[in-house]
């Protein structure tokens, strides 16, 4: 109950940073100054928006499905808020540390797919209907190339638990009950002869252990911006051809939800790309020979350095990914359907398969 | 007590769904009763194959269901009924499966078979997760109905494609 708590205020709190990062960050682009006027910098835009939409007017259209689009929000927020109970913040702060936390991920983003439907249909409205059919195309497609990069990144670290991928990526990799005699190597190649376990910082993150996950990294990237309905995969809410796509007809505090839930599906696929790829909570520094970054930046498991450090390194890797991809929105102009097909079909998945099997064989080289 | 609230979920919104006339709500109580159902494998310490439901039944064949019956429902602009046919012989069916099921579970005599007395609550015995076990099962065991399974899928997928290709006028 605490950690549903806990989990849910860092949410709201990354949710409101981010909107507010959002308009700042497009007006960079375009030149352009952003909000201004509430607080220093305009810093309290984005909570004031999101006071304003709790004032405003339920409406529920008189011709739609009301269960249905009353029941659609709940439903789309609880199933990408269940991803989070099996992300890891600190090497000992997990909400459920269940061995099969990848798998249960990748299946809990797929009740999101239901929701949207119950969305799109509910609205009983041509644009929702469509939004919502491009939406779920465009989600179950890219779920596939997604689904294989994090195959390759199970392969290599055998192991289907967020922790124990995360212990495996830094100094810490001895301390997780199990990998207590195990070894990183560079490259995870034992025969180059360098011992990288006590050196950690980036040298032992997987897009370092294993380089062809760098890959892997780039291909899972673009396909969860697809899966987080960003530009440039943002047809399912055009505003030039439909409006707003499957929320068009939400106000006020369901508005809200739907926007809380697209957010956090965002900080929801950068952690998972940030855990898998980028080194978890470990940190980037690596010990040089007197010099030990890696230990002075790592903190103590269990005490209140470690749970710092651990949620500092995270979150900050986070917040470069989602910056990223904000950026990514203002540089490149929308994919119409063919392309966006094409791009997922006879590119990604091609190129990941061949991963999921190059992934086999290095694993081969590191034992 | 967790078991009894699932499985009353279960029943419910399987009932509701045999029951409703609107073939869209039925597909939205078959996503509650597969949830419930996937609940109760975990109770039973099946994890991996709760997942598995979620990902292939409501990831894949509900939302297959519920595409299907969106894109074919609003042709007359109304939601798409289902009617009733076959009343007397599907409840005669119906009942004789009960009937020949439950004479079936009787006559097994669960409570007195050795591997459920044998059986604790510590199934997992130290083991983190069903994985690894699933994993090796697989691949010695049973590597041959597992093989066939994805032939027949590869079979599948291959017809589905053929018929769906737009063929050339010859």
């Amino acid at each position: 109950m605490l950690a549903f708590l806990l989990t849910l205020m860092l949410l709201l709190g990354i949710v409101i940073v981010l909107a507010y990062a959002e308009r700042k960050v497009a007006a960079f682009m375009q030149d352009r100054m952003g909000p201004t006027e509430a607080g220093p910098y305009g810093s309290l835009q984005s909570v004031l928006d999101v006071l304003k939409l709790l004032q405003k007017e339920d409406i529920v259209p008189a011709a739609a499905d009301k269960k249905l689009f009353k029941l659609a929000p709940i439903l789309i927020f609880a199933a990408v808020f269940a991803g989070f109970a099996v992300i890891p913040f600190t090497p000992d702060l997990i909400p459920a540390g269940i061995g099969i936390g990848v798998f249960y991920l990748l299946a809990i983003i797929s009740l999101d797919v239901v929701g949207l439907l119950m969305a799109g249909w509910g609205s009983n409205n041509k644009y929702a209907m469509l939004g919502a059919m491009r939406s779920v195309a465009q989600i179950v497609s890219y779920e596939i190339p997604a689904g294989l990069a994090i195959l390759s990144v199970v392969m290599i670290c055998q192991s289907l638990d967020f922790q124990e991928i995360s212990y495996q990526q830094g100094v810490l990799l001895n301390r997780f009950p199990g990998l207590e005699f195990e070894t990183n190597w560079l490259f995870g190649i034992e025969a180059l002869g360098i011992n990288t376990t006590n050196i950690g910082g980036i040298t032992t993150w997987n897009i370092f252990r294993a380089p062809l996950l760098l890959v892997a990294f780039v291909i899972y990237f673009i396909a969860s911006l697809a899966e987080s309905n960003r530009a440039p995969f943002d047809i399912p809410e055009a505003e030039s051809e439909l409006v707003a796509g499957f929320h068009v007809e939400y106000s006020g505090f369901r508005f809200a939800i739907l926007f809380l839930a697209e957010y956090s599906m965002m900080v929801l696929v950068s952690l998972v790309a940030v855990i898998l790829f980028l080194g978890s909570w470990n940190t980037p520094l690596p010990n040089l020979t007197t010099l030990k970054f890696a230990n002075w930046t790592t903190g103590t498991i269990g005490e209140l350095s470690g749970i710092l450090w651990g949620s500092f390194w995270l979150l900050s890797k986070t917040f470069v990914l989602l910056f990223l991809q904000l950026q990514i929105r203002w540089t490149y102009p929308r994919l119409r359907v063919d392309q966006l097909m094409h791009l997922c079909w006879k590119v990604l998945t091609p190129v990941a398969l061949g991963l999921v099997l190059l992934a086999g064989i290095w694993r081969l080289l590191m034992v | 007590m967790l078991f009894y609230i699932f499985a009353a979920i279960a029943v419910l919104s399987g009932a509701y769904m045999v029951l409703t006339r609107n073939l869209l709500y039925a597909g939205f109580s078959l996503l509650l009763t597969l949830l419930s159902v996937a609940a109760i494998y975990v109770l039973l310490f099946a994890d991996f194959v709760a997942v598995t439901q979620l990902m292939v039944y409501i990831g894949g064949v509900l939302v297959l269901i519920l595409f299907g019956i969106m894109l074919s429902s609003r042709v007359h602009d109304k939601s798409v009924m289902s009617e009733n046919t076959n009343v007397g012989w599907g409840i005669t069916i119906s009942l004789l499966t009960l009937i020949g099921l439950s004479y079936t579970i009787w006559q097994a005599g669960f409570s007195s078979l050795p591997w459920i007395q044998q059986a604790g609550t510590d199934v997992l015995a130290g083991q983190k997760s069903t994985v690894q076990l699933i994993g090796v099962k697989l691949m010695t065991d049973f590597v041959l109905p597992f093989e066939i399974a994805s032939l027949l899928l590869l079979i599948a997928l291959m017809g589905a494609a053929y018929i769906a290709t737009d063929k050339q006028k010859v």
